[in-house]
């Protein structure tokens, strides 16, 4: 198929149906994964600190520090969260923040060497708004701070901080996170040095169809360039308990169907990302099942625990062994993979 | 054979066995979805609809103790309950406070083995009586089958006392999946298949419409739901008495038949089939309590015009482990609907418009 122009997205976007758009996500899906295995990752996703200085309006996670609720995990909670994950089977570990203001690089090279030390896991950690804290802070710049972070242990960074990179949106709802071009930025240094990364776009909040294409293409653009990217991860704003709601009352979630569709339009668009994974955790198990036929091939993960998302008032829990049925009673062969989509073990 | 049925579809023809069995079997679920949505533009125009209603059910204690429930419970069990009609009546009070005003109330209950056909004929006539603007939709045809055999009445006579007492339409539970084998797997201690028909259609000729349901995604296979749904097209074709047909997804949670949920795709396939054979019943009810919010948006766009509506208190389903929440404001009803380019009608319970968005 043809590469498709920002005109030709808009317009699927805005005007086509969403069976022609998941019909031509659903033989892009199948031409690029014909053996119809779908894959998760069995990970936790550990919040080192809910202390962040972005204090983002989409977001109901963080906490101002000295807040009741505010934390910096311990080594000892760390720990333990790391052995449960590799006692249930887990690969990886997702570590993020909160951007929190008195924390340097030692901290962060102190994190991951202790984790390296103690523990075989991948660490998949922080994302572009943090990185780019870091390299302000130290008043070094992003390559010498990821150089430091890579020495110390950090495999590889997952797409956090994206949101929608459109500007306009940006200065609206999180005027304090970091804009486009250093997100990219960051992304790019991170290829460069051979580190892998997703990409992700949480849309559905203020963003329109325009700001939607725009995402999609500087993300595929980046990838062009370096083909870092592993997999690209939309998901839509969840308004509970958030700050843009408290402003917006009139602000509704996106509902499945727009989900769908933004979903199949990024299979379309990004033709040069292997794996487009769906939003079991912001969807549901069923649409996310749906989702399988709209373009994604990948399950994301078994988040054995997860904060962010459940403080926005949704909170979609399920067990290793559902996912697995999940993907199977789609229609789909169910695979572990590492983080890197290399297939572990088929079910 | 698509291209065939698409054809068939697209000149309003109508499906035969085989060829429903072959949508079943297919994975093409997007252009499945695609013609049962063009269908469903050409019988409901552009609306998808929803009612101010609440779900009342009288008592959980139940004489057949289906498989697939996880409702239900012996007398005298922990966690069993029964209302008094005063419990009854306060609770749409309460909820007429809440909401404003109520169209529908939905009304089921298990087969309780010490009341008696009065209780519930006094039951109906006391809510018609303090509230006779609100549609009464109550009893399956397994509760009349019940209320007739301890009564001594016919199914006809039964019918007509509840008529009279004030039910206005029948919900269309107690269907489950009309095949013996299956239905004696999940529930053996429930009415045929055959009686559930022959009570409906008692029902439809005394005047009384009803809605059909078919439970799915437990034991059955393919061939059982086309099988269920063409019975119910045939008696449709003699009476014209269905309003609306609800396709059920098994929630497998706390019921002895431990299967896996049915996946959203099947969902979404088994609504657009079922629109796309029934082709005289006008309504095809996205039940979101069952489905999830989410798939039930999506459903629009398969086949289905109807949401159930803004449901207070749900029992059943989540008892079995339904992940909806229990109830859904008007306006997240109204934002659901207009992002699928439908247009948001509430109705009462027989379809009528009340308003549009």
């Amino acid at each position: 198929m043809v590469r498709i122009d920002k005109n030709k997205a808009l317009q699927m976007l805005k005007e086509a149906s969403i069976y022609e758009v998941g019909t031509l996500a659903d033989d892009i899906r199948r031409n690029l994964h014909p053996e119809g295995i779908v894959t998760f990752v069995v990970d936790r996703n550990i919040n080192y600190t809910n202390i962040c200085i972005n204090r983002c309006k989409f977001c109901a996670f963080w906490r101002p520090k000295g807040h009741p609720e505010a934390y910096i995990i311990s080594k000892e909670e760390l720990a333990q969260k790391i052995q449960e994950t590799i006692d249930k089977g887990g690969t990886q570990i997702l570590l993020q923040g909160g951007v929190h203001p008195e924390l340097g690089l030692e901290f962060y090279i102190d994190m991951l060497k202790f984790i390296k030390n103690n523990f075989k896991i991948h660490i998949h950690g922080f994302s572009p708004p943090e990185i780019s804290f870091l390299s302000k802070k130290e008043g070094l710049n992003v390559k010498d701070i990821l150089i430091q972070l890579k020495d110390a242990g950090l495999d590889s960074i997952p797409g956090g901080g994206a949101e929608i990179l459109s500007d306009r949106v940006r200065k609206i709802q999180s005027p304090n996170k970091i804009n486009s071009e250093e997100w990219l930025n960051v992304m790019k240094q991170a290829h460069l040095l051979g580190m892998k990364t997703s990409a992700t776009m949480m849309f559905g909040s203020i963003d329109t169809e325009e700001d939607i294409v725009q995402h999609l293409e500087v993300i595929r653009a980046l990838q062009d360039e370096t083909g870092g990217f592993t997999a690209f991860i939309p998901w839509s704003f969840q308004p509970w308990n958030t700050e843009l709601k408290r402003q917006n009352p009139e602000l509704m979630p996106a509902g499945a169907v727009k989900y769908l569709k933004v979903l199949a339009v990024s299979r379309i668009y990004l033709d040069n990302f292997k794996n487009i994974q769906v939003s079991w955790v912001t969807q549901g198990i069923k649409v996310a099942q749906v989702g399988l036929r709209f373009g994604a091939n990948d399950f994301g993960s078994t988040m054995l625990e997860e904060n962010v998302v459940k403080a926005a008032g949704v909170s979609y829990r399920v067990s290793m062994d559902e996912i697995i049925q999940a993907i199977k009673s789609a229609g789909f062969k169910p695979a572990q993979r590492n983080t890197y989509y290399n297939i572990l073990k088929l079910y | 054979m698509l291209s065939k049925i698409e054809k068939k579809i697209l000149d309003g023809e109508r499906l035969n066995k085989n060829e429903a069995l072959f949508l079943f079997n297919s994975e093409d679920i997007h252009l499945i979805g695609e013609l049962a949505d063009q269908l469903s533009k050409k019988i409901n125009n552009n609306f998808a609809y929803f009612i101010v209603n609440r779900h009342i059910n009288p008592t959980n204690i139940c004489i057949n103790r289906c498989k697939f429930c996880a409702f239900s419970r012996s007398k005298g069990e922990a966690g069993s309950y029964e209302m008094t009609i005063e419990e009854i009546i306060n609770h749409l009070k309460e909820t007429e406070k809440l909401s404003g005003y109520v169209t529908e109330v939905h009304i089921v209950s298990g087969l309780h083995p010490d009341w008696s056909f009065e209780y519930y004929l006094e039951m109906i006539s006391t809510i018609k009586k303090e509230f006779p603007k609100i549609g009464i939709k109550a009893f399956t045809a397994v509760e009349i089958d019940y209320f007739a055999k301890r009564s001594g009445l016919d199914i006809e006579q039964t019918l007509t006392k509840l008529k009279e007492s004030g039910v206005d339409i029948m919900p269309g539970g107690g269907a489950e999946i009309f095949n013996p084998d299956v239905r004696k797997m999940i529930c053996p201690e429930k009415i045929s298949g055959e009686r559930w028909l022959e009570i409906i259609k008692t029902a439809h000729k005394i005047g009384i419409k009803t809605n059909a349901t078919m439970l799915y995604g437990h034991l059955e296979n393919y061939e059982h739901r086309v099988d269920h749904l063409f019975k119910l097209r045939n008696l449709q074709d003699k009476t014209g008495g269905f309003v609306a047909f609800i396709p059920l997804s098994y929630q497998p949670e706390n019921t002895d038949i431990k299967v896996p949920y049915p996946s959203g795709i099947d969902d979404l396939k088994t609504i657009a089939i079922s629109r796309l054979i029934l082709d005289n019943v006008p309504h095809i009810k996205a039940y979101w309590i069952m489905l999830g919010e989410k798939l039930a948006q999506i459903a629009l766009l398969f086949g289905a015009d109807c949401l159930e509506g803004t449901v207070i208190e749900e029992k059943i389903a989540h008892s079995a482990g339904a992940r909806s929440r229990k109830g859904n404001t008007i306006d997240e009803l109204v934002h659901m609907i207009r992002e699928t380019g439908k247009i948001p009608a509430e109705r009462d319970s027989f379809y009528n418009i009340l308003r549009t968005w």
